[in-house]
């Protein structure tokens, strides 16, 4: 039982001591501890730095994006299912959306690449058409939508589960005894579907936005090359590049760090929201 | 079990919504599976075919392995794909040792010092440490250009271990004290009276760290010199970041064209997955909802 204890104490709690670096500057030769303190100065310098700032709005815009044209998806996805009586063919569907959850985001950025790509399906079915080629993963302006596309494609299908769990908890003799009551499908579904399921879907949100300053930094990374720093540069990106290839430790940690204390207020605050609104579902 | 049960008071559906569910399933499925057709058959093609075909191939007329041929003789890949392997595997048993003890100890009452160790553990979730000081640490450990880089940083998920907790919590106390009574001490009740009735749970958290090990290459980017490099990042780097591969693996005279050596990197690398994911599917819904009501 000790291993993975000792693995908490070292590799999260040991890291988090290493947050100390944020105040300091990283001199490699002296080591995390050795080397000298600035105090705050990397956070000035943070807050004083364009680029940092233009990360954290494409963060807010990104996650704003996703909950507006994501979150709606799964739960869309999960009530179709639901409604599906044919239960070979409801098992089967899910099945074959859970599957890209489990696929790498290299291979999902490689997938759309290869379709969406300059040379890609699409674009030597356009030109084989004698239309116009559309370049879709080098355009900043297409990026948003192409990562939330992206998010979709890999993610929907797998956010169905929680959706169905809450839906099978209804109890069928409430839909029948509203249809012997008269209540068509429509009112069925306003009345008894969607109360049932209401509090997860106000629980998912409230973590979303509790989640807000985390954005896919895998997704993000693997692709700020092709379209740049502009659209594609997110917090954790950010400090990928000032701290790991910039060698700048002590501003990137600070950068990380400012991150984490948001984040993890923010998930504080959704938590205690979730509670007050009366919802049992999450403890910590 | 009948594939398909109608309740006597649902209402026969109109024609139309029956046609706009089909629609949208058919899509769904569509969605998911051409992608990955595209590319296996890409993989198959020649490099005639994927020359006249612009870059892709839905269904090759003359199916080769010579992709497959050139990139599984030795080279990068073929070292990649051993890397990728070794670490799923070693890292997938040493993590469910490590989950399955803890969340045990966490599970029983009174062990461990109970609510504040779990308040400890669940507390770095909510806040992770952060990208630069867990790389300084993996410096300052020594543990650069070590395979154990890529496994101990990310060691035991909290997630997981709370999925087993809520596992090992459901199994009634009953099976303890019995257990208790033959004399069984902590390590036999749980070898011989948990883990085997918690056989689904240690599947799907088995299968949750195996595809995390397996999907993993940015730790890889950040620790490893490019030669120990495991197979997600050799595709990071010559498929997505788009360098030449066919030079690096085959050498000169290569006949196939780089487009289906690619999307043969891109099957393998996919493969181990839609391999183990039929026998666990049937698992994780369970796996998963135990999880989710217990967090």
């Amino acid at each position: 039982m000790l291993p993975g204890l000792a693995y908490f104490l070292l590799f999260h709690y040991g890291a988090l001591a290493g947050n100390l670096i944020a105040f300091k500057e990283y001199v490699p030769f002296d080591g995390l501890w050795g080397s000298p303190w600035v105090g705050l100065g990397n956070f000035r310098r943070m807050f004083e730095d364009g680029a940092f700032w233009a990360a954290v709005l494409n963060t807010l815009w990104i996650a704003v994006l996703q909950i507006v044209f994501y979150f709606p998806v799964p739960l869309a996805l999960a009530l179709l299912l639901h409604s599906l009586t044919w239960s070979t063919v409801r098992r089967f569907v899910q099945s074959v959306a859970y599957l890209p959850h489990f696929i790498s985001w290299v291979i999902v950025v490689a997938l759309f690449q290869q379709i969406l790509g300059d040379t890609g399906l699409l674009n030597s079915s356009l030109s084989g058409l004698g239309l116009h080629t559309v370049d879709i993963i080098g355009d900043p302006d297409a990026f948003r939508p192409l990562v939330v596309a992206q998010v979709v494609w890999k993610d929907a299908g797998w956010g169905t589960i929680i959706f169905l769990a809450a839906l099978s908890q209804v109890d069928e003799q409430q839909y029948e005894a509203a249809a012997i009551d008269g209540a068509g499908p429509w009112r069925r579904f306003w009345h008894i579907t969607l109360p049932a399921i209401r509090p997860v879907i106000v629980l998912l949100l409230i973590m979303r936005l509790g989640d807000i300053l985390s954005v896919g930094f895998e997704q993000m990374l693997l692709q700020r090359d092709a379209v740049g720093p502009e659209t594609a540069e997110i917090i954790d990106t950010f400090v990928y590049y000032q701290g790991i290839v910039g060698g700048d430790y002590g501003f990137a940690a600070a950068a990380g760090l400012f991150k984490g204390v948001i984040g993890a207020l923010l998930v504080y605050a959704a938590n205690k929201v979730a509670h007050r609104l009366g919802e049992q579902g999450v403890y910590r | 079990m009948s594939a398909s049960t109608r309740p006597g008071w649902l209402e026969k559906p109109k024609p139309v919504t029956q046609a706009a569910k089909a629609v949208a399933l058919v899509a769904v499925v569509l969605l998911v599976c051409v992608p990955f057709l595209v590319i296996v058959s890409t993989s198959l093609a020649s490099t005639d075919e994927v020359v006249a075909g612009g870059g892709w191939v839905l269904w090759p007329t003359e199916p080769s392995l010579d992709a497959y041929r050139d990139i599984l003789d030795g080279g990068i890949v073929t070292h990649a794909l051993g890397v990728s392997a070794g670490v799923t595997l070693v890292g997938t048993l040493l993590s469910l040792a490590c989950t399955v003890t803890l969340a045990y100890a966490l599970s029983r009452p009174g062990v461990l010092g109970g609510r504040p160790v779990l308040l400890l553990i669940l507390f770095t979730f909510l806040f992770p440490p952060g990208m630069i000081p867990s790389f300084l640490l993996v410096k300052e450990l020594g543990l650069l250009d070590n395979y154990a880089s890529l496994v101990l940083p990310v060691l035991v998920n909290v997630f997981n271990l709370v999925v087993l907790r809520g596992f090992f919590q459901g199994i009634p106390e009953e099976l303890y004290e019995a257990a208790r009574l033959d004399g069984a001490g902590d390590w036999r009740v749980l070898w011989s009276v948990v883990l085997p009735l918690s056989k689904a749970a240690l599947a799907v958290v088995g299968l949750f760290y195996a595809v995390a090990y397996w999907n993993s290459w940015f730790y890889a980017s950040l620790y490893l010199e490019s030669d120990h490099w495991p197979l997600q990042q050799v595709l990071r780097t010559y498929v997505v970041a788009g360098s030449g591969l066919t030079d690096a693996t085959t050498g000169e005279g290569t006949v196939t064209a780089p487009q289906t050596v690619q999307m043969a990197v891109l099957v393998i690398a996919t493969v181990p997955i839609l391999l183990v994911y039929p026998f666990l599917q049937k698992y994780f819904t369970k796996g998963v909802l135990t999880g989710a009501i217990k967090s």
